[in-house]
């Protein structure tokens, strides 16, 4: 029932120049993914593979990410491309099509339960052996992780499992009441090993640089903010703080260079007057030690959401690099939503939901009208906005066909030191449908902003020193 | 240096740390490749531990270079000994300027900092440079050239070429993103967390009046914690401290009135421990 044996030295099909295929495929994979690599970490590579040899796979796998990576960022697509190129084994197992679903499923209840990761491995081949596969005509058929999980359904098994390792260990230990998560952890990482099974398979299929291209998911910082689904959201989530803390010391550093000032023209003459006009002593500009306002305008709406949320805990999170921070949220009505977003107070992942509870968004339909809501806000908010203030305004500017109100922008540029928006949208679909970006974007300066990387280079670059 | 993988591990756990697989094979590359080797990983899995530990493993003397915002040239490669340079020129008098000028250019009036110092000499060193996001971006720099040919130039004395290169460490914490150029020259490698089966025998290590129990107990709750989602997951230092703790306390078995009492040593906010209180059903604290 076992897969081919793990690639070895001796396997004429892995040495010589096929290796070399091999690995410059799984470079160019990683770069499409947007890792930088050169010639000179691959050769590094090359070399690192010749000193490990080909007989131990994790082995092989720590030495190639830790020749190609330069970055922890990147070690999740790193993972999941190592896995396409240099497959556990080969080719599907003999005799296993005629699977017995309880059977298997008492096995993995077994294997969860001893918590045996090998016989984990094995089983999620074998479930994807035996229902993964569908389609019957060479050409339409394939091999699929959803359809395997879907009918082996090892989420079910928690209780089972549970009860199997109390009935063992006996309960009333503390760490027993850790034990339901633990399983849950288990069960997620079988998930993942069938999933991989299944992509091998499909790459073997149809061309694993295909595979490799199109079927992963792409880092956590290149996913498009209106895309993401509810997992992806929660990992960038977690990548506000250390962001954050990169912000601050990249503002700090850029504080630190406006600080030395520039020459006062002014003062250096009259002061030359005394030496005979010869400007012995420059005199530099006083800069005044005002730490800058931020206001932040989010658009919470439904379509948004994600994108607001992460960027007002972004800023949340620099907030002692300003002097004050006002956040507000609208979707056809505007309310203040600083006070849920006080830092340690604010759980982010009921962020949203909170917003959307306390705070007065919306007349009498759901759907966001930016014109009201800037309006509603010059009318309301006026004294929020000063001359050391700078307001970000996120959102994608799709008004619903509303009036987008551009008068309450004009007076908004006016009274603030400057206006950003912030835009999820692709250039390309400003001004499509009800989108009334490229108003907008004539009076303000809009810019596009459609993952953690790009939202990383406009915030460190547009933020006030 | 090391003949295998398993050759570092054991070697490694002789002194007294236990590499993961991960580590081991890094390691293992980097001294066979010859490069530096980039650590970045959350605070306390044991970075700068690493180098000293592979110090001892190869009985090489540790030059460590601990970086700083400011930290410069001077402080860093090297520095002339100015006041004993004064002193040896009022001392010889009646000299002439060329025998003055060759000679206070020398050996003597130099103050070797830790890079060259680890560049220069026959014996065998590892070079730790620490923290070195800390530094500001022009030492970056310097560390090319440092790290990319391991050689040095200082203009009265000429050029300085390793003869026998050092086992660099440089660590970080990532607080500001290292230049795309000097991670181009370094393996790099994250350590993270220890899985469970390394950590209980980091903590059986570490803490050796733990039974194994205990230490089985004391490493699920930490993984546990970390799944929490918090503001500072606990790191490998905090679990051991953590059984030293309960070694102190005297505690066998893990219950709801130790892990209460405790947790403070583990979790260092407030509201983690509020919020790692009520997932893990202690009452109100």
């Amino acid at each position: 029932m076992t897969a081919a044996p793990d690639p070895d030295p001796a396997d004429p099909d892995l040495a010589g120049t096929d290796l070399v295929t091999r690995l410059t495929g799984l470079v160019d994979a990683l770069r499409a993914h947007g890792l930088r690599i050169g010639t000179g970490e691959t050769v590094d590579a090359a070399r690192a593979v010749e000193v490990l040899g080909l007989a131990d796979r994790d082995l092989l796998r720590e030495g190639l990410a830790a020749t190609l990576l330069h970055g922890a960022g990147g070690r999740p697509v790193f993972d999941a491309v190592f896995d396409l190129y240099f497959p556990r084994g080969v080719g599907v197992p003999e005799g296993g099509a005629d699977a017995d679903r309880e059977a298997l499923r008492a096995r993995l209840a077994e294997a969860l339960a001893a918590n045996d990761t090998a016989a984990l491995a094995r089983l999620a081949v074998e479930a994807v052996d035996g229902f993964g596969g569908y389609g019957g005509s060479p050409g339409s058929d394939g091999w699929s992780a959803y359809q395997a999980l879907d009918r082996l359904r090892p989420q079910t098994l928690l209780a089972r499992v549970r009860d199997e390792v109390r009935g063992r260990d006996g309960s009333g230990s503390f760490a027993d009441r850790l034990l339901e998560d633990e399983i849950r952890r288990r069960i997620e990482e079988f998930r993942r090993l069938v999933t991989v099974e299944a992509r091998r398979r499909a790459a073997e299929r149809r061309g694993r640089d295909e595979i490799a291209r199109r079927a992963l998911a792409p880092t956590a910082d290149r996913v498009d903010f209106l895309l993401a689904g509810k997992d992806r959201l929660a990992e960038m989530r977690r990548t506000v703080r250390p962001l954050a803390r990169k912000l601050a010391t990249r503002l700090a550093a850029r504080r630190r260079r406006a600080a030395r000032g520039t020459v006062d023209l002014r003062r250096t003459l009259r002061g030359s007057l005394s030496t005979g006009g010869v400007p012995v002593k420059p005199v530099l500009r006083r800069r005044r030690p005002a730490r800058p306002e931020l206001v932040l305008l989010c658009d919470v709406s439904g379509s948004v959401a994600g994108f607001s949320d992460f960027t007002m805990l972004l800023v949340q999170a620099l907030h002692d690099q300003f002097s004050k921070v006002r956040v507000f949220a609208f979707v056809n009505r505007i309310d203040e939503v600083t006070g849920l977003l006080v830092h340690g107070a604010a759980d982010p992942e009921g962020l949203g939901a909170r917003i959307r509870a306390e705070a007065r968004l919306t007349a009498w339909h759901d759907s966001s009208d930016y014109g009201a809501a800037l309006g509603e806000f010059t009318d309301r908010y006026a004294d929020a906005v000063g001359p050391r203030t700078t307001v970000f305004v996120l959102g994608d500017a799709r008004t619903n066909m509303a009036d987008p109100h551009l008068p309450a922008v004009r007076d908004l540029i006016r009274r603030a030191r400057r206006v950003h928006w912030l835009n999820p949208e692709p250039r390309t679909l400003w001004g499509t449908g009800d989108s009334a970006a490229p108003a907008y974007a004539e009076l303000v300066d809009m810019r596009e902003c459609r993952n953690v990387r790009q939202l990383d280079a406009l915030v460190g670059r547009l933020l006030p020193v | 240096m090391f003949t295998s993988v398993d050759d570092v591990s054991a070697r490694l756990a002789e002194t007294g740390y236990l590499a993961s697989p991960a580590v081991a094979t890094t390691v293992f590359l980097a001294a066979r490749l010859g490069k530096p080797l980039l650590v970045e990983g959350p605070a306390g899995v044991g970075k700068t531990e690493l180098a000293n530990a592979v110090a001892r493993a190869c009985d090489a003397r540790l030059v460590r270079l601990q970086c700083y915002e400011g930290v410069d040239e001077s402080r860093a490669l090297y520095e002339w000994n100015h006041a004993k340079q004064l002193l040896r020129i009022s001392a010889g008098r009646g000299e002439t300027w060329d025998e003055a000028r060759t000679d206070i250019f020398g050996e003597e009036f130099l103050l070797p900092r830790p890079l060259l110092t680890a560049i220069r000499g026959d014996d065998p060193k590892v070079l730790l440079i620490d923290e070195t996001d800390k530094a500001d971006v022009e030492i970056e720099g310097l560390l090319l050239e440092v790290l990319g040919d391991f050689q040095v130039t200082v203009p009265e004395l000429g050029t300085v070429t390793a003869t026998r290169r050092p086992f660099t460490v440089l660590t970080s914490n990532a607080t500001r993103e290292l230049s795309e150029a000097l991670r181009r020259r370094c393996l790099f490698l994250h350590i993270g967390f220890p899985d469970a089966e390394l950590e209980r025998r980091i903590v059986r290590l570490k803490a050796p009046g733990v039974d194994a129990a205990l230490a089985e107990s004391v490493v699920r709750v930490v993984g546990a914690l970390r799944a929490m989602d918090l503001r500072k997951a606990p790191s490998v230092a905090e679990t051991v401290d953590w059984a030293r703790t309960l070694l102190a306390l005297g505690a066998s078995t893990l219950d709801e009135t130790v892990v209460r009492d405790s947790l403070g040593v583990v979790l260092k906010h407030q509201d983690d421990i509020q919020k790692a209180a009520a997932k893990l059903d202690l009452d109100a604290l």
